[in-house]
C-alpha cells in the first residue's frame, strides 16, 4: 500500500506570534511539524505497519520545511519530497499543488493529513486535494480507517458523535486527536531521517505553472487588547465569595 | 570548530525532551512527595531507547554518541533529577562499564538486555564507611573454585532496589601493597541468594527516585562475571565515574537551565513596586549569573561528550565539568528560589524541588571537593592518566549502527 | 454576477444546527448592504420544513434540494450538487456555518468552482463592492482580514460570532426544489451508521463552559474507594469528583463541560472535552476555569469569551490575567457553594 502524508511546518505551538511592522513574527520560537500532522503520520505509519507498504512524506515550502519533514521520517516514514512551491500561496493553489505531487508519485492508495494547520487554521487543504484528485474525503476520521478488499471503513467526528462511513480507495483522510497519541521519533529514525536525502520538486516537475493564489491577507493584526481589569472576590467563607460571584454574574446578563 | 549540535543531536534532544515534559512533567511533583517513583518510567525510558541511547545497536542499545547521552541527561534533568540519576546508574556506570571493560560474552550477557531496558543496572560502590576514601572499601570477594563469594555492604546505591544487575567493586587481596591494587569489580545478577536491599527514606532530594542499599552475604558469584583482572577494580570503578560524572554534568547543566527558565517567567510576570521584579537590578544580577553558567557548564560537558566520542582520556575535564555543573546548579536553584520569594519556598513552584534535587550532585560520583583535588593535582603535575588496559571505544557510527 | 448572497443551511436528521440560523443572519446583513437577496440552500431528504423557518429567520428565496441520496451528509453528493447550482446561479458569496460539515463542504465547493475559501471568519464587511473578512489565525494570537479575488467569495462563518436573527414567523418567500446531481451509483461513499457520543452540550455551541483543569485531582481530603489500589486511578477518581462538581455547575446554568489538555492528557476527561489549541477554540457568554492555570495554547482556545471567571488555588496563575472575576481558593469549596448560589438565582 502506498501512503503519503502531507505535513507542515509551523511556529511550535507555545510561540508568542504577534504582528511588528506589518509582518508576523514568532521571536526565536522554534519551527516544528504541525502538532496535527503528527496524528496523520501516526495513522499513516499503523496502516503501512497493518497493510504493508510505505509511507511518504509530502510537503510544500521553503528549506525551513526540512524539521518538518525529518520529524515525520524519524517517526517511521520511509521517504520524502519537499515541493517548492509560491511563497503566497493559499489553500486553493497548495491543493492544485499537492493533488499534482501525488499523481506524480503515483499509485497512491491514501493520503493522510492533520486536520488543520495551526498557523492558517484553514482545516480546509484535505478536502480541495481530494476534489482535485476526485477522490473521496473522509475529514476528521476519529478512527484508524479500516481496510478490507479496497473498501474502507472509518469513523469521523462530527457535532452530533461519530458517523461510521465506508468508501473505496484511494481516498482522503484527515486526523485528530481521536486515534491516540502519535509516537516519539526512534533514534534509529532519527539516524535515517537526519541523513535523509529529500528531493526537491518544483512547479515546472509537476507540469503546473503561474498559479495565482485566490485569497490573499491584505493585512495582519495582533488582536484588539482587551482592557481588562481582574477583579478578585474576597469573602468571609467559599459561600460568602459564591454568592458576591453569583450576583457580579448576573449583572455582566450573559445567562 | 564548530560549536552547532548536529542535526541528529537536536533531534535526540527534542525527542526526550517531549518524553520528559509530555509524560513526566505533569505527575512529578506527586510523585516527588510520595517518595516513590513513579512505576512506568523505567520501562517507558526503556521503550523508547533512552536507557541504551549511546550503546552500540549490535549489543541493543540506540546506537547514538556520547554527545547524544549527555543532550538526553540535560532534557531529562530539567524536568527531574531522578530521571537522570537512572541514566547515571544505568547506563554510565554499569552499562558503559561493561561496553569499556567487558568480555564479548559479558556483553553479549549482560549488556545486551540493560541497553534494550529488559534489565535494570546500578553501580554499587560506595560504603557506608568509604565514599571519598574509594580505596579503602572493606566488602570482600574471597575465590572459591569457580566463584567468587561476595561480603559486605553497599551504600547510597541509586536504584538498588529496582535494578537487575549491579556492577560492584569489591576486595580480593587484603593484603596489597596498595590498597587500591587490591581490588576487582563483578557483575552481578541481585536476584541472587545473599543479597539483600533496601530503599532510603527521608532524603533531602531526588525523592521521586530509588536510592538505597545493598547488603551482600555469602553471595556466589561465577568468576566468568569478573570484570577485567583481579586487582583492575580501582581503576574499572574510577572509569566508571568518568562518565556517571559525565552525566551528572550534563543534568545538572539540566538543572541550571530549569531554574534560570522559572526564573524568567516569574520575573516577567511577579509585580513589585510598580514593575515586574525583572526590572529589578538585584533580580537581573541572579538571572545573568544563570544564563552564563548555563552556557559555560553546557560547553564543559559537550567537550568532554566529544572527547569521549574521539576516545580520548577525559577524566580531567569530565571532572570539571561535574564540579562546575553541580555547584552552579545549587546556586541557580538556590537563587531562583529566592526570585520566587514566599511561593519558591513552597512545592506550587518547581524551583524548591530543584534546590532539594541539586544538592546530591554536589556530593555523590566523587564530591566537589574530591574534584577540586583532582583539578588541583592536573594543575600541580602531580597526575597524569596513563593508558588504560581497556579503554572506553571511540564512537565510530559504522560500528555503532551494524547490526549484530 | 447577482448580488445574491448565498448561505448554507446545515442539518442533522432534519434539524439545523443553530450556527446555520447564525449565517442566515450574516447573509441578511450582507444582503442590505450590498442590495441583494438572500439564497439559503437546504439539502437533505424530508427537510421542507426547514426551507420555511430560513425564510422566517431571513432568506428571501431557498433552493431546496431534498432527495434520497441527499439524506445523509455525504460531502462528495452535496459538494457536487452545490457547485452546479453556484456555477449557474453566480452568487456573489456563499457563506457556511463552520461546523463539521460546513468546513469541509466550503472547501469542497470552492475547489470544485476553483476559487479561494475563507473559513472560520468572525467578522465580514464590505469595501468597494468586495467582501473582506476578518480571521483569527495561529490560533486566535493574531486577526488576519482576507479578502478573494474569485467570484463566488466562499466563506464559513466562526460559530457564536455572528448572533442568532429573531424569528419573523410573517416572512415569505420562494421555494424552488432543485436535482440532486449525483444518483447514488456515482457517490463515492456510504454512510453506515451514527455513533451517539455520550450527550452533554456541545462544546462549540455552549453559550457557558465549565471548564477543569489539573487542579481537580488536588484535593488529598477525598478517599477513593478500596478497590481502587492503583495510584494512577486514584487519582482519576480524584479527578472525576472535581469534575462532578463542575458537571453540576454547568448543568445549573445550561452549559457544557470543558477542560484543560493537562487534564485530558492525564486521562481525567475523554478529549472531546478539551478546550485550546489543539482542542475546540470556544467563545462563550460566560467561561468558568476551575483549578487550570492557563497555559497559552489554553488560553488561546478561549479567551474570546465575554466573561471569563477564573477560581484557582495559585494567585499567580496566568488565567486571572484574562478573567474579568477571579477567585483565589479552592475549585472544591468555591464550585459547590457557587452552584448553590446561582441555582438560587435562576430559580432552580
Amino acid at each position: 500500500m502506498n501512503i503519503v502524508v502531507c505535513v507542515k511546518q509551523v511556529p511550535d505551538t507555545a510561540a508568542q506570534v504577534v504582528v511588528e511592522n506589518g509582518q508576523v513574527t514568532w521571536g526565536d520560537a522554534p519551527l516544528v511539524i504541525n502538532p496535527w500532522d503528527e496524528f496523520a503520520v501516526e495513522a499513516a505509519l499503523q496502516l503501512a505497519k497493518e497493510h504493508g507498504g510505505s509511507v511518504t512524506v509530502l510537503t510544500m515550502g521553503d528549506e525551513s520545511a526540512k524539521e518538518a519533514i525529518k520529524h515525520a521520517l524519524a517517526m517511521g516514514c520511509k521517504q520524502a519530497v519537499r515541493i517548492e512551491g509560491p511563497a503566497d500561496a493559499d489553500t486553493l493553489v497548495t491543493a492544485q499543488v499537492l493533488a499534482a505531487a501525488i499523481q506524480k508519485i503515483g499509485d497512491v492508495d491514501l493520503v493522510t493529513f492533520g486536520r488543520q494547520a495551526i498557523d492558517g487554521d484553514n482545516g480546509v487543504t484535505p478536502a480541495m486535494v481530494g476534489r482535485f484528485l476526485g477522490w473521496p474525503v473522509f475529514s476528521l476520521s476519529a478512527t484508524i480507517p479500516e481496510i478490507a478488499d479496497g473498501v474502507v471503513t472509518v469513523q469521523r467526528a462530527t457535532e452530533e458523535g461519530r458517523q461510521v462511513v465506508e468508501g473505496k480507495l484511494p481516498a482522503i483522510f484527515s486526523f485528530g486527536k481521536d486515534i491516540g497519541e502519535p509516537r516519539y521519533p526512534s533514534f534509529m529514525g532519527i539516524r535515517k531521517a537526519s541523513r535523509a536525502k529529500v528531493p526537491v520538486w518544483t512547479l515546472d516537475d509537476l507540469g503546473l505553472s503561474a498559479l495565482l493564489p485566490a485569497v490573499s491577507w491584505p493585512e495582519v493584526m495582533n488582536p484588539p487588547k482587551r482592557e481588562i481589569t481582574t477583579e478578585i472576590i474576597e469573602g468571609d467563607s467559599p459561600a460568602d465569595i459564591a454568592e458576591k460571584l453569583a450576583d457580579k454574574i448576573m449583572a455582566e446578563k450573559v445567562l | 570548530m564548530d560549536f552547532n549540535l548536529s542535526e541528529e543531536h537536536r533531534m535526540v534532544q527534542k525527542m526526550v525532551h517531549d518524553f520528559a515534559q509530555r509524560e513526566v512533567a505533569p505527575i512529578i511533583k506527586e510523585w516527588d512527595r510520595k517518595q516513590d517513583m513513579a512505576p512506568f518510567i523505567l520501562p517507558r525510558m526503556g521503550e523508547l531507547g533512552i536507557l541504551g541511547i549511546c550503546i552500540p545497536v549490535r549489543y541493543g542499545g540506540a546506537g547514538m554518541d556520547y554527545v547524544s547521552l549527555g543532550l538526553a541527561c540535560e532534557e531529562l534533568e530539567a524536568v527531574d533529577t531522578t530521571l537522570r540519576v537512572v541514566m547515571s546508574v544505568h547506563t554510565g556506570l554499569c552499562s558503559m562499564t561493561l561496553l569499556q571493560w567487558g568480555s564479548e560474552e559479558q556483553k553479549q550477557k549482560f549488556l545486551v538486555p540493560l541497553a534494550k531496558g529488559e534489565k535494570i543496572g546500578c553501580g554499587a560502590f560506595t560504603e557506608p564507611g568509604a565514599g571519598s576514601d574509594f580505596a579503602h572499601i572493606r566488602g570482600s570477594a574471597r575465590r572459591e573454585g569457580d566463584y567468587y563469594i561476595l561480603n559486605g555492604e553497599k551504600m547510597w546505591i541509586s536504584l538498588a532496589n529496582k535494578a537487575d544487575y549491579a556492577m560492584v567493586t569489591m576486595r580480593t587481596n587484603p593484603n596489597a601493597e596498595k590498597a587500591s591494587r587490591g581490588l576487582t569489580s563483578f557483575i552481578v545478577d541481585l536476584h541472587s541468594p545473599g543479597v539483600t536491599r533496601g530503599d532510603i527514606h527521608g532524603k533531602l532530594g531526588v525523592r521521586a527516585g530509588s536510592t538505597g542499599w545493598i547488603h551482600f552475604q555469602d553471595v556466589r558469584v561465577p568468576a566468568e562475571n569478573r570484570i577485567g583482572e583481579e586487582g583492575e577494580g580501582f581503576k574499572i570503578t574510577m572509569s566508571a565515574f568518568d562518565n556517571g560524572r559525565y552525566t551528572v554534568a550534563a543534568g545538572a547543566t539540566g538543572l541550571i537551565r530549569a531554574a534560570l527558565e522559572e526564573s524568567v517567567k516569574y520575573a516577567r510576570e511577579r509585580q513589585a513596586f510598580g514593575s515586574p521584579i525583572a526590572q529589578h537590578q538585584l533580580i537581573q544580577a541572579k538571572i545573568a549569573r544563570m544564563a552564563v553558567d548555563y552556557e559555560a557548564a553546557r560547553l564543559l560537558y559537550l567537550q568532554a561528550g566529544w572527547m569521549k566520542n574521539a576516545g580520548s582520556r577525559n577524566t580531567r575535564q569530565t571532572s570539571a565539568a561535574k564540579w562546575f555543573a553541580t555547584d552552579a546548579s545549587f546556586e541557580a536553584a538556590s537563587e531562583a528560589v529566592q526570585i520566587h520569594g514566599g511561593y519558591g519556598f513552597s512545592d506550587e513552584y518547581n524551583v524548591e524541588r530543584y534546590l532539594r534535587n541539586s544538592k546530591g550532585a554536589v556530593i555523590y560520583e566523587g564530591s566537589n571537593e574530591i574534584q577540586r583535588l583532582i583539578q588541583a593535582s592536573y594543575a600541580l603535575g602531580w597526575r597524569t592518566d596513563k593508558p588504560l588496559r581497556r579503554e572506553l571505544p571511540p564512537y565510530d557510527p559504522d560500528f555503532w549502527q551494524e547490526e549484530a | 454576477m447577482s448580488e445574491k448572497i448565498w448561505v448554507y443551511v446545515d442539518q442533522f436528521k432534519g434539524e439545523a444546527l443553530p450556527a446555520s440560523w447564525e449565517a442566515v443572519h450574516a447573509a441578511r446583513a450582507l444582503a442590505e448592504n450590498l442590495g441583494g437577496g438572500v439564497t439559503a440552500l437546504v439539502f437533505g431528504q424530508g427537510v421542507e420544513s426547514l426551507a420555511q423557518t430560513a425564510i422566517h429567520y431571513g432568506a428571501d428565496e431557498i433552493l431546496l434540494a431534498d432527495d434520497s441520496t441527499l439524506a445523509d451528509y455525504r460531502g462528495e453528493a452535496y459538494a457536487a450538487t452545490l457547485a452546479k447550482l453556484a456555477s449557474e446561479g453566480k452568487p456573489q458569496a456563499i457563506l457556511f456555518p463552520t461546523t463539521t460539515r460546513g468546513r469541509e463542504l466550503a472547501a469542497m465547493t470552492a475547489a470544485d468552482l476553483k476559487v479561494g475559501v475563507m473559513p472560520d471568519v468572525t467578522a465580514l464587511e464590505v469595501q468597494d463592492g468586495r467582501i473582506v473578512a476578518t480571521r483569527p489565525v495561529y490560533a486566535g494570537k493574531l486577526l488576519a482580514k482576507v479578502v478573494s479575488r474569485t467570484d463566488p467569495q466562499i466563506f464559513t462563518l466562526r460559530v457564536r460570532a455572528f448572533g442568532k436573527p429573531a424569528l419573523d414567523e410573517s416572512r415569505t418567500g420562494t421555494v424552488t426544489s432543485v436535482e440532486a446531481v449525483l444518483s447514488e451509483e456515482e457517490i463515492p461513499t456510504r454512510v453506515v451508521n451514527y455513533l451517539q457520543s455520550e450527550g452533554g452540550v456541545s462544546l462549540t455551541d455552549a453559550s457557558v463552559i465549565v471548564s477543569g483543569g489539573r487542579g481537580t485531582s488536588n484535593n488529598p481530603s477525598l478517599t477513593p474507594p478500596p478497590d481502587i489500589t492503583d495510584e494512577k486511578e486514584q487519582e482519576i477518581w480524584r479527578a472525576q469528583q472535581g469534575f462532578k462538581l463542575i458537571g453540576e455547575l454547568a448543568d445549573t446554568l445550561g452549559g457544557a463541560v470543558g477542560a484543560s489538555r493537562a487534564a485530558v492528557d492525564a486521562g481525567y476527561i475523554p478529549y472531546s472535552h478539551q478546550v485550546g489549541q489543539t482542542g475546540k477554540v470556544v467563545s462563550p457568554d460566560l467561561y468558568i476555569a476551575c483549578g487550570i492555570s492557563g497555559a497559552i495554547q489554553h488560553l488561546a482556545g478561549m479567551r474570546t469569551s465575554k466573561v471569563i471567571v477564573a477560581i484557582n488555588k495559585d494567585p499567580e496563575a496566568p488565567i486571572f490575567k484574562v478573567a474579568r472575576f477571579g477567585v483565589v481558593g479552592d475549585l472544591y469549596d468555591i464550585v459547590p457553594a457557587l452552584n448553590e448560589a446561582m441555582k438560587k438565582r435562576l430559580g432552580k
